[in-house]
């Protein structure tokens, strides 16, 4: 486990409230959260539903504005951080979602590109090359040119892989990307984003459900009703049995 | 800039390319509502240009009339006596009375009563710039012959043709028998479905009622150095005790001829609206159309922004699709509408031309339409919040 604390975390969570709607209606959804995270470390949440597991991804993610307590990404603060900071900030992301959420007009390798293009950095032949040579690594090289539509479940969840992470991105964020398919696909895709991200650097934050894919993480984090309750590996583990089938014989 | 522009994925083009359902919809929709606009204009613009043909081939600079006159089919009348009062002031070289009134003729053809529009000039200083009418003018120095414009609207091809193989084509006005002396090209208008040109003399024995005294419109020539705008002055300050008469050139005549079929009269107004209406159509169809697509992409979309991209880069692809939408629907459009605009010619015999001008316009305000429709679909795409995604 490098599990060690590190002078300069990717993210650096203190003291972060959330809270959704407005006057009476105001409603806390976290509570007082505190986490860091470092570089290269995989890091998964669980919890309930409703727990708050995506609230706090889409706040570190820079899709909603942080309101109190500090956040930093890359030691960027993106508490009351401008519309203009947090646009930027989710260019450093890579994001797999539960749904691929390809676009359905664009095929395989035009996808990938769509996550170079967004740096405005390449040419169309360098994003093309990028994208061709992450595509063989998710082992889709054959199917760069077939749209969505023409792709199972699992090779679409690869495409979103390969989007996410074709622009070697600082963090992976990933909200259940295995919900949506079968325990193989799910494993293979999990063992993916694990060798792709050792092999990048990136560091991974991971939500889910899934009990079969725990051990792909450094370290497990659990949300209930917006508080981060456990902090280690073991105490989650204990939580959710793998084992229990067996017992029943 | 431009380089970004360059590695930039035809996003738009892409969608649009994807779903051949909606594109073809859409198309065809633009496609409609383009032809909507072109059959009003062109109607529209019939009405202006067929209502000024006599006027566009008059021989005059400056023209006198009643101050009642409406138009060239409902002029009222002034005395002749202004025209001679006319000669007197400087730089005037000539001034010669245009009678004009509509009658009810036997159609040659079919014998049924139709009106007819009826010019009697004087034959020793013509009114028209018309060869046609010019090389004729022997021929309507005879008495009750008058010249017949070919390009009259009604069932006419049959007496025409007769006129044309040599023989003599008579008919009855009233108690007269008539002769057609020649042809000439002229064209219907909405106050006129058919001409007849004349000497003064000819059209007097037809109108019997009428004085020689009264005419309808007073041609004025100018000499060669004179300035129309001064001798107009001139005329107006001559004439401006007497409340008979008012003087104009014929550039002005033109325009309160158009200005008078444009807005006193209500195929104007109709013809206006439904110009209107064709574009309101058009944005409606494209509205749709964008609107369904972009909902269909919101998810997408929402990635986008999830992965860093900008508002306004999904702005740019909604209004790239307008843009090939319109170029899309824009072709098909003219092409349709230039074979609805020859049967249109043919089954009125009004002047309905495409003219570069028009397909221009109407090619922007395609453009501008498929821009608004955009612009009203875009304003779902803010709802596209990434943060709905996860």
């Amino acid at each position: 486990m490098n599990n060690q604390p590190s002078t300069n975390p990717v993210i650096s969570i203190h003291n972060l409230d959330h809270y959704f709607g407005q006057g009476e209606l105001r409603k806390q959804v976290l509570f007082d959260i505190n986490l860091e995270i470092n570089r290269g470390e995989i890091v998964l949440m669980t919890g309930p539903s409703g727990s708050g597991k995506t609230t706090l991804l889409t706040l570190v993610s820079g899709l909603r504005s942080a309101q109190s307590g500090s956040l930093k990404i890359l030691g960027k603060e993106l508490c009351g951080a401008s519309q203009d900071e947090l646009v930027k900030a989710r260019r450093n992301n890579g994001y797999i979602f539960q749904a691929h959420n390809l676009h359905r007009s664009l095929t395989a390798i035009q996808n990938v590109q769509m996550g170079l293009e967004v740096h405005g950095k390449y040419t169309q032949l360098e994003m093309r090359d990028r994208a061709a040579a992450m595509l063989e690594h998710v082992c889709l090289g054959d199917r760069l040119d077939y749209y969505p539509d023409n792709l199972s479940g699992g090779q679409k969840q690869r495409v979103a892989i390969a989007r996410a992470l074709v622009s070697h991105p600082a963090i992976v964020l990933a909200d259940e990307p295995t919900a949506a398919l079968d325990s193989k696909s799910g494993r293979d895709v999990v063992n993916l984003m694990q060798k792709l991200a050792r092999e990048q650097g990136s560091t991974i934050l991971l939500v889910t459900h899934d009990n079969r894919i725990l051990d792909v993480a450094d370290r497990i984090v659990h949300l209930e009703d917006g508080k981060l309750v456990n902090n280690s590996l073991s105490e989650i583990r204990r939580d959710k049995p793998t084992s229990l089938p067996k017992l029943s014989h | 800039m431009f380089k970004t522009l360059k590695n930039r994925t035809p996003l738009g083009f892409l969608q649009l390319k994807h779903d051949k359902a909606r594109l073809l919809t859409a198309i065809s929709g633009i496609a409609f509502a383009d032809i909507l606009i072109f059959m009003q204009l062109g109607f529209l613009n019939a009405l202006m240009d067929s209502s000024i043909l006599m006027h566009r081939n008059l021989k005059a600079d400056l023209v006198l009339m009643n101050p009642q006159a409406l138009n060239w089919t409902e002029m009222s009348t002034f005395p002749r006596r202004r025209l001679y009062q006319a000669k007197d002031i400087p730089g005037v070289a000539s001034a010669d009375a245009l009678y004009i009134n509509s009658i009810k003729w036997k159609n040659p053809q079919t014998h049924q009563k139709t009106s007819v529009m009826v010019v009697g000039m004087n034959l020793d200083n013509p009114a028209f710039d018309m060869p046609e009418v010019n090389q004729n003018l022997d021929k309507i120095k005879l008495p009750d012959t008058f010249l017949f414009d070919r390009a009259s609207r009604g069932e006419y091809a049959k007496a025409i043709e007769s006129y044309e193989q040599g023989q003599t084509v008579t008919t009855e006005i009233e108690t007269r028998t008539i002769t057609v002396g020649g042809l000439f090209t002229l064209g219907a208008s909405f106050g006129a479905d058919a001409t007849l040109i004349s000497s003064d003399q000819n059209f007097l024995r037809l109108f019997s009622k009428k004085q020689p005294g009264t005419v309808s419109l007073g041609l004025i020539e100018l000499q060669p150095d004179a300035d129309a705008t001064q001798v107009k002055q001139a005329l107006n300050s001559y004439f401006s005790d007497l409340k008979d008469v008012r003087v104009m050139t014929v550039e002005e005549f033109i325009d309160m001829e158009q200005s008078y079929w444009a807005t006193n009269r209500p195929v104007g107004i109709v013809f206006g609206f439904g110009t209107v209406i064709g574009f309101i159509v058009g944005v409606v169809i494209v509205y749709q159309v964008l609107s369904t697509d972009v909902n269909d992409h919101m998810a997408e979309y929402a990635t986008f922004k999830a992965m860093g991209y900008r508002n306004s880069y999904l702005l740019g692809i909604v209004f790239e699709e307008a843009i090939i939408l319109a170029f899309c629907g824009f072709i098909p459009g003219v092409l349709v509408s230039l074979g609805f605009y020859s049967l249109a010619r043919k089954a009125t015999a009004l002047p309905i031309y495409i003219t570069l001008l028009r397909a221009v316009g109407v090619f922007i305000a395609t453009l501008l339409m498929c821009a608004v429709s955009g612009a009203i679909a875009t304003r779902k795409l803010q709802s596209a919040d990434p943060a709905d995604i996860f």
